[in-house]
C-alpha cells in the first residue's frame, strides 16, 4: 500500500504542478541520462517492414528504449486487446510489436514489464485469441487481467472539462514507465482510434465516457497521465466497421507505425496516415486546444524512414 | 469376489462422479467444462432422457444403460452415479462422525407420497411442462446447488487470494468478476440444500425414497431386477448389524426382509455382515430392536450462516453498480420475448427441455446465461436465460451447446453459430444519448459483431441504424448501451430462433504503396 499512496501521491502533486511537468523533458533533468545524448527526432515514422524489425530501427532513432526505461524501473505496456478477433483482423495490437517492445524494456533493464487491457470481449479469449498473451509471456512480462474492478483505483481529472475523476488500473499509478502501444482502425464513434483512444482502456467505467460527450472525455483523459512513449502499431489496418470489424476484407495491410512521446502529435500523424483529415476529429482538435500535444506536424522534428 | 468389497467399489465409483461434478461446476477459470463434463452427464438419468428425446442416438443413449442396471442389479444409479445421492451420503457421513452411537432403522414406506410426486412429475413432463423437474431431478439440483452457493463461495475465496498476493505485486492469480448475483436464486438453491441436506442428515436416503422422482421411477423398475439384495434366513444370525447400517431403512429385521424397492444399492449391509446373511436370494426373520439416538441438527447455525452469506452478496452486488446518469433515459423498456440461448432452437422447445441444471450457467465464460425467475413465464422458473444486463453473448463461443447435458441447448458449430439468429434488436431514439445528449456515443455500434447496428449521419453526429437480417441477437449492443434506467438498444428474443443473413463484405482496396513519402 506505501508504494501505491506514494505514486499516487506524487502523480497527484505532479498534476497539481501543471501537466507541462509530465511531458516535459524532466527525464534529462535527471542524473542517470547524462550518457545519453538527446535524440534528435519528437517522432519516428516507418513503414515497409515486419513490425518487430521496425520497431528496432524507429526506436533506435529515438535513443533507444533506454531513452526510456531505466535500470529497475517497473513498466507498464497497454497494447488494444479489445476483441476476441486474431492479429490479421486488425483488430488488436500486433503480437510481434508487443514481444519486441517487453525485449527492448528488459534490454534496457526494466525490472517488471505487465502487460494488460480491459477489453470489451471477454478477457481471456481475447488475450489468447489475439496472441499478446502468448507474445508477451513469451518475451518474459506479466500478463494481467484487466476485467476486475478490485484493481482500478478512484483518481481525480483535474484539468478535466466533463470527466473529473475516474478508475484507473493500478498498474497505470504503480509502474514507472508507462508505454502505449494503440493500434491504428476505424471506430464508429469517435472516427479513428489511436494513442489517446486507446487511453480508455486503462480505466473501469466507459460507459461514462459515451454517456457524457465522448470526445471530450478521451482528451480530458488523455490529461490525467500522459504515456511516456506511445507507439501506433500500423501494420494491419482496419479501414472500415472498425473497432471490432467484421471480416479480413476490412483490413489493409499498411506495414507502417509511429513512434513519439507527444500523444497528440502522434496521433495526428497516424490519422494523416489513415488518410484522415485530424482537423474532423474532435478529441484531437479538443486535445490541442487544451495544450495536451501539438497537431502542428511541421514544429516537430520527425525520422521518416521507409524500408 | 468377495461382497466386503461391493461398498469399497459403491464409494469410489460415486466419488469418482461427485468429484467430476465439483469440478465441472466450480472450475471458475471455465477450461475444464467442454472436455470434462460429458463424463460427468452421459449416465445422468433424466438429462440424458430429454437429450435422447430431442436427438436420439448414442450419445444420449446413457439412460438406456441406467434402465439395464436397474433391471440387473436394481437402483445402482442412486449410490454409485447421481451427485445428489453421494452429497447426502457425505451429509449422513458427518452426522455419523458427529455422533458416533448413531444408526439408521427401518424407515417408514411412505409409498403415496412417492408415487403422488412421481406421477404428477411424468404427468407435467407429458404435458410439456418442466416445473417439476426443474425442482426435482436430483442431478439439476446438484447443478443449482455448487452453481449457485458453492460456485460464488469459491469465487470469493479466489478474489481473497488474488488481491492478497496482488498487494505483493503477484499477478499470477487474477481475480473473476461477478457480473450477476441472484438471491433468489441462493435461496432457492439453498433451500433445495437444506432439505436434502437436514434429511439425510437425520435419516439417510429419506429423500431419496420420498422426494425424489427418479428413485420412485428407477425403484419401480428394480422390482423386476434379475440380482436383489436379500437376507438368507439360514446363515442370518439376527445381530441386526445390517439394519444399522442401512441408509434406505428397508431392511425390516423382523421380517428379515429387504423392501428391494427402496434399497439404493449401498452394499453397507454386506460389509458389515459377519455371518454371510445378506445375499442375492433368501428371506427370514427374527428381532431386537434398540433406541434411535438423537441427533444434533446444529440447524439454526447454518441458517443464520446462509442468511448472512446471502446479505453480504447482496451489499457486494449493490457495490458494483453505482453509475450517476447525467439524464435519465425515459422510455420503458418491456421486453415480450426472453433470450433462450443459441441452440435452443426456440423458447418453447427450451423450456420443454431444460433442468436447470445450471451446468451452462456454470460454463459460460460471458456470464451472461444466468438463471430466469419469471423471465420465461412461470413454468420457465430456474431455466437459463440470456442476461444482458450482465454480459453479452462471445460470437466465437459455442461452451454452452457443448455442454447442455438435456438436449435443451443443443451444440451449433462456431460457424453455425455465428449466423443463429436468437433474437432482434430494436432502438429507443428517445432514449439514445445521441438524442438527448446532442454528443457522439456509438458504444452499440462499436460491440455489434456482424454491424447489424451500424452509425450514420444524423444532426451533425451519428445516430444508431438497425439491420436486422444481419442481426445474431448477442445482445453486445444492449448491454454497452450506456443510457439508464432504461437502455436505448435491447434484444427482443425470437420465439423461434431463425438464421441471420452473412454481414455484407467488400474487400476494401488494399493496395498500398510502401515506397512512397509519408502523408506528413
Amino acid at each position: 500500500m506505501n508504494r501505491r499512496d506514494f505514486f499516487k501521491k506524487s502523480l497527484q502533486a505532479g498534476l497539481l504542478a501543471g501537466t507541462t511537468l509530465t511531458f516535459g523533458n524532466y527525464k534529462e533533468l535527471l542524473a542517470f541520462s547524462k550518457h545519453l545524448p538527446p535524440s534528435p527526432f519528437d517522432l519516428a515514422a516507418i513503414k515497409g517492414g515486419e513490425p518487430d524489425v521496425m520497431f528496432d530501427k524507429a526506436i533506435a532513432s529515438l535513443g533507444g528504449m533506454k531513452a526510456f526505461v531505466k535500470k529497475g524501473q517497473t513498466v507498464v505496456v497497454k497494447p488494444n486487446i479489445g476483441w476476441a478477433v486474431s492479429p490479421e483482423r486488425g483488430g488488436n495490437t500486433n503480437p510481434l510489436l508487443i514481444n519486441r517492445i517487453v525485449k527492448h524494456c528488459f534490454e534496457a533493464g526494466a525490472k517488471d514489464v505487465y502487460v494488460f487491457d480491459h477489453t470489451c470481449d471477454d478477457w481471456k479469449r481475447c488475450y489468447s485469441n489475439s496472441g499478446i498473451e502468448r507474445a508477451a509471456k513469451d518475451a518474459g512480462a506479466k500478463v494481467v487481467s484487466g476485467a476486475s474492478q478490485g484493481y482500478y483505483q478512484n483518481i481525480s481529472v483535474s484539468s478535466g472539462k466533463v470527466m473529473k475523476d475516474a478508475k484507473v488500473h493500478e498498474l497505470i499509478l504503480e509502474s514507472d514507465v508507462f508505454i502505449n502501444v494503440p493500434v491504428l482502425k476505424s471506430h464508429g464513434s469517435a472516427e479513428l482510434t489511436i494513442g489517446m483512444k486507446n487511453l480508455m482502456g486503462i480505466v473501469w467505467d466507459r460507459r461514462f465516457w459515451h454517456r457524457n460527450d465522448l470526445h471530450q472525455c478521451i482528451a480530458d483523459f488523455a490529461s490525467f497521465r500522459k504515456p511516456d512513449l506511445t507507439i501506433v502499431d500500423a501494420y494491419y489496418v482496419m479501414k472500415k466497421n472498425g473497432p471490432r470489424g467484421i471480416s479480413l476484407e476490412d483490413v489493409v495491410t499498411m506495414k507502417s507505425q509511429i513512434i513519439g512521446k507527444d500523444i497528440v502529435a502522434v496521433d495526428t500523424a497516424a490519422a494523416r496516415l489513415f488518410g484522415a483529415d485530424p482537423k474532423e476529429i474532435d478529441y484531437i482538435k479538443i486535445a490541442e486546444e487544451m495544450k495536451l500535444g501539438t497537431t502542428d506536424l511541421s514544429k516537430l522534428s520527425i525520422n521518416r524512414i521507409i524500408m | 469376489m468377495n461382497p466386503v468389497h461391493y461398498k469399497k467399489i459403491r464409494i469410489a465409483v460415486s466419488l469418482l462422479f461427485f468429484i467430476i461434478a465439483l469440478v465441472v461446476f466450480l472450475d471458475i477459470t471455465n477450461t475444464v467444462q467442454v472436455p470434462l463434463s460429458p463424463w460427468l452427464v452421459y449416465l445422468q438419468f433424466i438429462p440424458s432422457l430429454l437429450k435422447f428425446l430431442s436427438i436420439p442416438g448414442l450419445a444420449a443413449a446413457g439412460f438406456i444403460i441406467i434402465l439395464l442396471l436397474t433391471i440387473l442389479f436394481g437402483r445402482i444409479y442412486c449410490s454409485s452415479v447421481c451427485p445428489l445421492g453421494t452429497l447426502q451420503d457425505i451429509f449422513s457421513f458427518i452426522s455419523k462422525r458427529l455422533n458416533k452411537k448413531k444408526y439408521y432403522k427401518k424407515l417408514k414406506n411412505y409409498e403415496i407420497l412417492r408415487y403422488s410426486i412421481l406421477s404428477a412429475t411424468v404427468i407435467t413432463f407429458l404435458a410439456g411442462n418442466l416445473i417439476l423437474l426443474d425442482i426435482l431431478d436430483p442431478f439439476s439440483n446438484t447443478g443449482k446447488i455448487l452453481s449457485n452457493i458453492f460456485r460464488p463461495l469459491v469465487l470469493l475465496l479466489n478474489n481473497v487470494i488474488a488481491f492478497t498476493f496482488e498487494k505483493l505485486n503477484i499477478y499470477t492469480f487474477y481475480p473473476v468478476e461477478i457480473k450477476a448475483v441472484s438471491i433468489v436464486m441462493i435461496a432457492i438453491s439453498s433451500l433445495i440444500l437444506i432439505i436434502v441436506g437436514a434429511m439425510s442428515f437425520a435419516r439417510g436416503r429419506l429423500f431419496c425414497n420420498t422426494i425424489c422422482p427418479v428413485g420412485t421411477l428407477l425403484g419401480l423398475i428394480s422390482r423386476l431386477s434379475f440380482v436383489k439384495i436379500a437376507i438368507d434366513k439360514n446363515t442370518c444370525n439376527s445381530c441386526n448389524l445390517c439394519e444399522k447400517v442401512c441408509k434406505s431403512g428397508c431392511i425390516d429385521k423382523k421380517l428379515k426382509e429387504i423392501d428391494f424397492e427402496r434399497c439404493v444399492g449401498c452394499y453397507n449391509c454386506f460389509s458389515v455382515c459377519p455371518s454371510e446373511g445378506i445375499t442375492f436370494t433368501n428371506y427370514f426373520s427374527n428381532d431386537n430392536e434398540k433406541e434411535i439416538i438423537e441427533i444434533n441438527l446444529k440447524k439454526r447455525d447454518f441458517i443464520s450462516k446462509t442468511i448472512l452469506y446471502a446479505l453480504s452478496l447482496t451489499g457486494l452486488s449493490l457495490a458494483q453498480v453505482k453509475i450517476i446518469p447525467k439524464k435519465k433515459s425515459t422510455v420503458p423498456v418491456l421486453k415480450k420475448n426472453t433470450v433462450s440461448p443459441p441452440g435452443s432452437l426456440s423458447l418453447s422447445n427450451f423450456t420443454g427441455q431444460c433442468t436447470a441444471c445450471h451446468l451452462c450457467v456454470s460454463s459460460c465464460p460471458a456470464q451472461v446465461l444466468q438463471p430466469a425467475l419469471w423471465e420465461y413465464g412461470f413454468t420457465g422458473i430456474l431455466q437459463p436465460y440470456m442476461d444482458y444486463s450482465a454480459s453479452y453473448c462471445t460470437f466465437e463461443c459455442v461452451v454452452c451447446g457443448d455442454v447442455c447435458p438435456t438436449g435443451a441447448i443443443l451444440p451449433t458449430g462456431a460457424e453455425n453459430k455465428k449466423l443463429l439468429q436468437i433474437g432482434k434488436t430494436t432502438f429507443v431514439k428517445e432514449n439514445c444519448i445521441v438524442e438527448t445528449e446532442k454528443t457522439e456515443c456509438g458504444a452499440c455500434a462499436e460491440h455489434c459483431p456482424t454491424k447489424a447496428v451500424k452509425m450514420v449521419p444524423y444532426k451533425n453526429l451519428h445516430l444508431p441504424e438497425i439491420k436486422n437480417e444481419y442481426c445474431v441477437g448477442c445482445g453486445a449492443c444492449e448491454h454497452a448501451c450506456p443510457t439508464i434506467p432504461y437502455k436505448a438498444i435491447y434484444v427482443e428474443g425470437n420465439p423461434v430462433h431463425l438464421v441471420a443473413k452473412k454481414p455484407p463484405s467488400e474487400k476494401i482496396n488494399g493496395e498500398v504503396d510502401l515506397k512512397s513519402d509519408f502523408p506528413f
